[in-house]
């Protein structure tokens, strides 16, 4: 019920008299529209997570890469804590 | 990056497996939320990679099995009315009601149609005008502003023939319930994280606070869930209690303010009942007076007996964590998808489909009969 899909704004149209603020946005190989009345600085090329027909939280590509990083974080903080007790020893 | 497949690597999976070998060394219960994580864990074969002492429980994160018998039988009277299009979320349509499903009320006439958003019932009701549509709102604080704004665009085009039958639940109650039953025994969190995507993370800290519980606000990718079980587990080796964010990339610790503001409009927070849960107190939206038109439940009366459950099914205890989908008798045997005996065996969502779909627990009862 609460899937959410990353998608990517393909172009951003005013529809219904001008009053509300729609995306096509990308999913792999589908095009779907989506409202961005929550996200009304989401800009064309900017990944955006869709639920329901709304996009709902524009995606930190930093904040993505740090998910990555974190296991190499892990293993240096395992390493240090290694060495200081060899080191201790 | 695609924000996906980079979160499905199976070489990083089979790295944290062994990180969380050398992390582990008492047994932890850890409890994921959302039914979406469940669905995950249990597809991508987590369960299996976790090490021996620690063991996942799955939580009341599925709004279609929440949402009480007496609602559904409301929905399937309305559709079954002549002058209703009844549209809802292709979850609900299977859901035993005590006389029948949606589905079933389909295959006997009743216009029930399957939507991908709610903001598509608007368009229907504005192309049907001698007709009366109901959006069936089922959700969590992810789907609350959808079906919002669905209320919105219909008082903009001044539709008077879209209401909406609303069921929506809250997560931060639910867990506090979940924590408090003497049956429970949870040790840490993984928090859904779509619904820290609208309502923001601060909600969490009184649990934290109160219950001394590390909550990790955690994605839906199998990376995600596993660095959310790494870092609630190396709180609990150290010691600790802490609210942290797995799901930066998506998940602003003040959440979609935008979202919030529109949930606000249209709803307020009341107590709720949650199906083979009970009433929880304030765990619910309802819709507010000022917009009591869009109310289906005011707008058509609908005064339906409650009926009672289908006494074998535990959905209750599955849901709360307590019981495991195979501990039920009936489980894969008169209760399958499709002949579902309670919602967590129907929704994509449910514990009881998932078990049935992707675990090896179903091949275990396959083995016996």
């Amino acid at each position: 019920m609460c899937l959410a899909i990353p998608g990517k704004i393909q172009s951003i149209e005013k529809k219904f008299d001008g009053l509300v603020k729609m995306a096509k946005v990308q999913f792999g190989g589908i095009i779907k529209e989506a409202s961005l009345e929550m996200l009304p600085h989401a800009k064309e090329g900017d990944y955006v997570l869709v639920h329901v027909g709304v996009a709902i939280s524009k995606i930190d590509e930093e904040e993505a890469l740090k998910t990555f990083e974190y296991l190499e974080e892990i293993g240096e903080i395992d390493e240090l804590v290694e060495r200081s007790q060899i080191e201790k020893h | 990056m695609k924000y996906l497949s980079e979160f499905r690597d199976p070489e990083l999976v089979l790295k944290y497996r062994e990180k969380l070998d050398e992390l582990v060394t008492k047994e932890w219960t850890l409890m994921e939320v959302c039914g979406g994580q469940t669905h995950s864990l249990v597809k991508n074969g987590l369960l299996e990679l976790l090490p021996d002492k620690v063991q996942m429980i799955h939580g009341p994160g599925c709004p279609v099995c929440v949402t009480p018998l007496n609602l559904i039988d409301k929905a399937v009277h309305l559709a079954m009315d002549e002058e209703v299009i009844l549209c809802s979320f292709g979850d609900m349509l299977r859901v035993p009601g005590s006389k029948m499903s949606l589905l079933e009320a389909k295959s006997r006439g009743a216009d029930v149609r399957i939507l991908y958003s709610p903001l598509e019932a608007v368009q229907i009701a504005k192309k049907n005008p001698q007709k009366e549509v109901v959006f069936f709102a089922v959700g969590f604080e992810t789907t609350a502003p959808a079906n919002a704004l669905s209320v919105v665009h219909a008082e903009r085009e001044k539709l008077n023939n879209y209401s909406i039958l609303a069921s929506h639940v809250l997560v931060p109650p639910a867990m506090e319930a979940v924590v408090n039953d003497p049956l429970a025994k949870i040790d840490g969190f993984l928090a859904a994280g779509h619904v820290c995507t609208i309502m923001g993370i601060h909600q969490y800290f009184p649990l934290v606070e109160n219950h001394r519980l590390p909550i990790i606000v955690t994605g839906f990718e199998p990376i995600d869930l596993l660095q959310g079980i790494y870092m609630c587990l190396k709180q609990l080796e150290a010691g600790e209690a802490k609210l942290e964010n797995q799901y930066a990339r998506v998940v602003q610790p003040e959440g979609n303010p935008e979202a919030v503001k529109v949930i606000e409009r249209i709803f307020e927070i009341s107590d709720r009942e949650w199906r083979g849960i009970g009433v929880i107190p304030n765990s619910g939206y309802v819709i507010r007076e000022e917009y009591k038109a869009f109310d289906a439940d005011r707008k058509f009366k609908i005064r339906i007996e409650k009926a009672e459950e289908n006494k074998s099914c535990i959905a209750g205890q599955v849901l709360k964590g307590i019981k495991k989908p195979h501990d039920c008798p009936e489980f894969g045997k008169n209760c399958t998808p499709q002949n579902p005996l309670g919602a967590p065996m129907v929704s994509s969502e449910g514990a009881c489909a998932a078990y049935y779909h992707f675990s090896k627990a179903m091949g275990d009862i396959e083995a016996q009969v």
